[in-house]
């Protein structure tokens, strides 16, 4: 299982902040990405490579996921 | 400093001032960013800020750390605001404090700069006509909702 959380404009099409993943573990974040996109409602209009975070660092698309690890999806970074 | 880098209420200079000040520093640097309604800006009243508020304070300690590591006699402290922040208040501040100017100078502009690549917080303009828009980090705002 894999936490997900969408943030800003992403939680706003989604419809929600935080969710759960079924998904065989260990994966990539590209290959949770890709489901997201296709199962989730509302995360079809998510790009195909968001930014992204594991465990509140982010990371790249081909970075691991392991069970419990919190996936989050990050709308362009607009702080300061 | 460790934590609370975030808040809801005005940001106070002299508070962060007082959290860098020592008798080894000789030279201070206060750096704020506030929120603007320039000619191009079309009537910005104020900015609703929202963050992933526990990445916010781990990405905060990382950019700290790393400076530290760069300019270790530099003492550096941060707030970013979240929340509506009216036009003309401040979203951020930052002082860095250091022996020599050089160091200070240099440690608030690494902070800044990397708080823009890295911070996960998101701007929403609220404009004098009502609209609402999301703002992307080239500052072209986008529109709210489904795309």
């Amino acid at each position: 299982m894999v936490r997900l959380k969408f943030l800003a404009r992403y939680a706003e099409l989604v419809g929600q902040e935080d969710l759960e993943l079924a998904v065989p573990v260990p994966t990539t974040v590209a290959e949770v990405v890709r489901r997201v996109r296709a199962s989730v409602p509302g995360a079809g209009a998510l790009p195909e490579q968001p930014l992204t975070a594991v465990n509140l660092r982010h990371v790249r698309s081909d970075a691991q996921v392991r069970d419990g690890d919190e996936v989050a999806f990050l709308p362009p970074l607009a702080g300061g | 400093m460790q934590g609370g880098y975030t808040t809801r209420e005005p940001i106070s200079p002299a508070a962060l001032l007082a959290l860098v000040a020592g008798p080894d520093c000789g030279a201070t640097c206060l750096f704020l960013g506030t929120v603007r309604d320039g000619p191009e800006d079309g009537g910005v009243t104020g900015i609703e800020y929202s963050a992933y508020e526990a990445m916010v304070g781990a990405e905060l300690d990382r950019i700290i750390a790393e400076a530290r590591r760069r300019w270790p006699a530099v003492r550096v402290a941060l707030r970013h605001r979240l929340g509506l922040v009216p036009t003309e208040e401040a979203s951020i501040g930052i002082a860095a404090a250091a022996p020599h100017r050089a160091d200070a100078f240099a440690t608030c502009r690494y902070v800044i700069e990397e708080v823009k690549q890295r911070l996960p917080i998101w701007k929403k303009e609220l404009r004098a006509d009502g609209s609402v828009l999301w703002v992307d980090p080239q500052g072209r705002p986008a529109v709210v909702g489904p795309e």
